[in-house]
């Protein structure tokens, strides 16, 4: 009959209006300023370069090797490598870049420098409030605003800082003995049978670095 | 602080104003002092109104509604009339001025001019015309003058096509409107609406002898807020506003304050539709049940208005843009064929003898032909299962 | 009252007067209705409360925006009407006058030889809406359903007219 049809959707928006007081699902806006949305982990904007230990400038993984740079497809990375080595998050003297620029005005977040980076220096970041006064000079982000903390990294990319770091820590722990074993005067043979024999490392590598691999 | 003293302190104290006047001057006061609570009243309850749609709508809609302006945004409207007084007001340099200035002021003083004949309480009418409800629809007309004047004067074909089709609907509407009054005036015998009013303030046993309560009356009153939605050219029969999005309506080549009129004179024709309904067949400003009545006369009519309005807004979050042609079809071919039988219901009521029998035989006469109406209606409109063909 | 009489009919005369010296088209259909609203209240002030509502609801309600349709679908597309530029000639002014005149003279004499002298006051409504149906339904009921037959057989015609061809269109 003629109004059937009216009243049954009458009783479902009535039912929203005032299940809208009750129940959270029925008043899915998020007031944007005061309350955020929750972020997935994939979430990616503007990259940033990666810090271990404290100090942000000596602890910068990135290693400048160009490779970002060159990847990157509008070149909106800038490196200028240093002239003297300082010494790495592992002791080995490494170059680190006196300026490493992104233009975020061009970065169109394609994450190529991320995916080519054989350090594990710049990872994709997730902030996206990064709107400026000036159009040019303000969208020019240096080293020191591009380096953030390893435990940032954690925060936003928990499952991918957690798999770098075992990388890195696996890493660090193959070539452990190299550097440690050199200033002992442990003759040559030593690192040549951590090599060799892989049941000599574990048994080497606990006395000498006293670290858990 | 008698609650009769509550229930006439507007007229009490009218009376005591009138008593420092010179006697010369007193009738023109009188029409003063009756008329400005009106003039501050009904924009008030046009803001509030905005903002509750606002909000209202947004609950349905599974979001807020505005609420940074104000504690919970309820002085939005401050905002909104800022911003429409600020606008530059642009008019089309082949308009024609003088009539493109004259329609929105037209139509709002028509809008204002139907509120003369509303009973707000008891004793509490501007004017108390003998043919107070003729007065209400020959004013009501006007409004369509006004917004043929506006589409005309804009200068645009979009804008004239518009106001085609918005009179079209508003003329077609309003020959239901007017029938599904008629019915009222047989009842209570009157044109004149506090007539009608008083013919509904008895109780039997605390029920209230409102027309709404019968079977006419109930067929009456829901023809009647059919044919009020679309004369005031409200969801779902908002086809002249609604295309405008889509192409011009009658009113888009008005900006700024002028905007703000057709807006303000759409609404106030919301209100005073609303007002006469609840005149006709809500019982006015009588309370519903017998042992409400020391609650002042006024506030149950803003009440039943209020109610009234929130059911407006639940239509408009609800219902779908009825099409041209699905508008003008359920106005001739349905409306009207429902209130020409709800007129022979009523003749029938009135004559048979009271009693069960009657509340059958008038139920019977007002349902049966709604179904069959209906029925006809769909006849020619089967839905059928699509099926979709690719290109090879 | 007198006042009130006054100011009525300036309003209806200027506003007929507009209708006939305007030059488009749509600004004399609006004059026209100032004037049509002039002589509603003027029916107002003589106490017949019906009839001038009446008069506002059939005429400026249907009549006026009938008129406006009318223009608009014939001169619709033509949205600058251009005013017919020449003068009248001098004969047909002396015949339009001269109708006018004889017209005037007729109605004037008519109205002077049955009023009685001097202002009245307005009458009160004497004749209500009871009166007016009741007349209706007894002593001229055969006019109304003369004109109720008349309405149907126009009302039939709009449909015929409207309705969509049944031949194909090529």
């Amino acid at each position: 009959m003629l109004g059937v049809g009216i009243l049954k959707g009458l009783a479902e928006t009535g039912r929203n209006f005032l299940g809208s007081f009750v129940s959270k699902d029925r008043l899915t806006t998020i007031q944007f300023p005061e309350e955020r949305a929750p972020r997935i982990e994939a979430t990616r904007n503007f990259p940033f370069l990666v810090y271990d230990g404290t100090d942000p400038m000596s602890g910068l993984r990135c290693v400048s090797c160009f490779i970002c740079e060159k990847e990157c497809p509008p070149k909106c990375i800038l490196i200028e490598k240093s002239t003297d080595k300082k010494p790495d998050a592992t002791g080995k003297p490494q170059f680190y870049p006196a300026q490493f620029q992104i233009d975020i005005s061009v970065c169109m977040s394609c994450q190529i420098c991320v995916e080519v980076c054989p350090f594990d220096a710049i990872k994709m970041d997730t902030e996206f409030e990064l709107s400026t006064q000036d159009r040019f000079d303000d969208l020019l982000l240096p080293k020191q605003r591009l380096a953030k903390s390893n435990e940032y990294y954690h925060e936003i990319h928990p499952t991918e800082a957690a798999a770098v770091d075992a990388e890195l820590a696996a890493a660090r722990a193959k070539a452990a003995p190299k550097p440690v074993a050199a200033p002992a005067a442990v003759a040559a043979p030593a690192p040549v049978a951590a090599t060799l024999e892989p049941a000599a490392a574990p048994a080497a590598a606990p006395d000498t670095k006293g670290s858990a691999v | 602080m008698t609650p009769e003293t509550i229930d006439q302190i507007f007229v009490i104290t009218k009376h005591w104003l009138l008593g420092y006047v010179p006697a010369a001057l007193q009738p023109i006061v009188s029409a003063i002092l009756s008329v400005v609570p009106i003039l501050l009243a009904f924009p008030l309850l046009f803001a509030i109104t905005t903002v509750l749609e606002r909000k209202g709508l947004g609950r349905i809609q599974n979001r807020y509604g505005p609420n940074r302006v104000g504690p919970l945004g309820i002085l939005q409207p401050m905002a909104d009339g800022i911003k429409s007084l600020t606008k530059e007001d642009v008019v089309p340099r082949a308009a024609d001025q003088i009539v493109h200035f004259l329609a929105p002021i037209l139509i709002v003083i028509a809008a204002f001019l139907a509120y003369a004949v509303l009973p707000i309480g008891r004793n509490m009418v501007v004017v108390n015309l003998n043919a107070g409800l003729l007065y209400f629809f020959a004013i009501g007309s006007m409004v369509e003058l006004a917004v043929f004047m506006a589409g005309w004067s804009s200068h645009s074909k979009y804008s004239l096509l518009g106001a085609m089709r918005a009179v079209a609907q508003m003329i077609s509407y309003e020959v239901p409107l007017v029938l599904a009054s008629i019915v009222v005036i047989m009842a209570a015998g009157s044109l004149s609406t506090v007539a009608i009013v008083e013919a509904q303030t008895g109780y039997t046993y605390t029920f209230p002898h409102w027309f709404v309560f019968t079977p006419w009356g109930f067929a009456g009153f829901i023809l009647f807020m059919i044919a009020a939605t679309a004369e005031s050219n409200r969801s779902p029969f908002d086809l002249p506003e609604g295309e405008s999005e889509i192409i011009a309506g009658y009113y888009i080549e008005y900006s700024g304050f002028k905007f703000a009129l057709f807006f303000l004179g759409e609404y106030l024709g919301m209100f005073a539709t609303s007002a006469l309904a609840i005149t006709l067949f809500l019982g006015g400003w009588s309370a519903p049940f017998s042992w409400l009545t020391w609650i002042p006369s006024y506030l149950w009519f803003f009440a039943k208005l209020l109610v009234l309005i929130g059911i407006f807004i639940w239509i408009r979050g609800t219902l779908p843009r009825l099409r041209m042609d699905q508008l003008m079809g359920m106005a001739w071919k349905f409306m009207l064929p429902m209130t020409l039988l709800n007129l022979i219901t009523a003749g029938v009521w009135h004559f048979m003898p009271g009693g069960i029998l009657r509340w059958i035989v008038c139920t019977a006469m007002v349902v049966v032909p709604c179904i069959l109406l209906s029925r006809s209606m769909k006849q020619g409109k089967t839905l059928q299962v699509r099926t979709y063909r690719y290109a090879e | 009252m007198f006042l009130v009489f006054l100011i009525l009919a300036a309003l209806t005369i200027l506003g007929t007067a507009a209708a006939m010296g305007l030059r488009k088209p749509i600004h004399c259909i609006l004059a026209l209705t100032v004037g049509l609203v002039g002589l509603a209240m003027l029916y107002l002030l003589l106490g017949a409360q019906f009839v001038g509502f009446t008069q506002i609801l059939v005429y400026v309600g249907a009549v006026a925006i009938l008129a406006v349709f009318a223009i608009m679908m014939t001169q619709g597309g033509k949205m600058n009407i251009e005013p017919h530029p020449e003068k009248p000639s001098s004969s047909t002014l002396l015949a339009g006058g001269a109708v006018a005149g004889a017209v005037f003279a007729v109605i004037a004499w008519a109205i002077l030889s049955n009023s009685p002298s001097g202002t009245t006051t307005p009458a009160q409504p004497s004749v209500t809406v009871v009166e007016i149906g009741q007349a209706l339904m007894h002593k001229y009921v055969l006019p109304l359903e003369i004109m109720a037959l008349l309405l149907t057989a126009a009302l039939i015609g709009a449909v015929i007219l409207a309705m969509p061809k049944e031949q194909e269109k090529s």
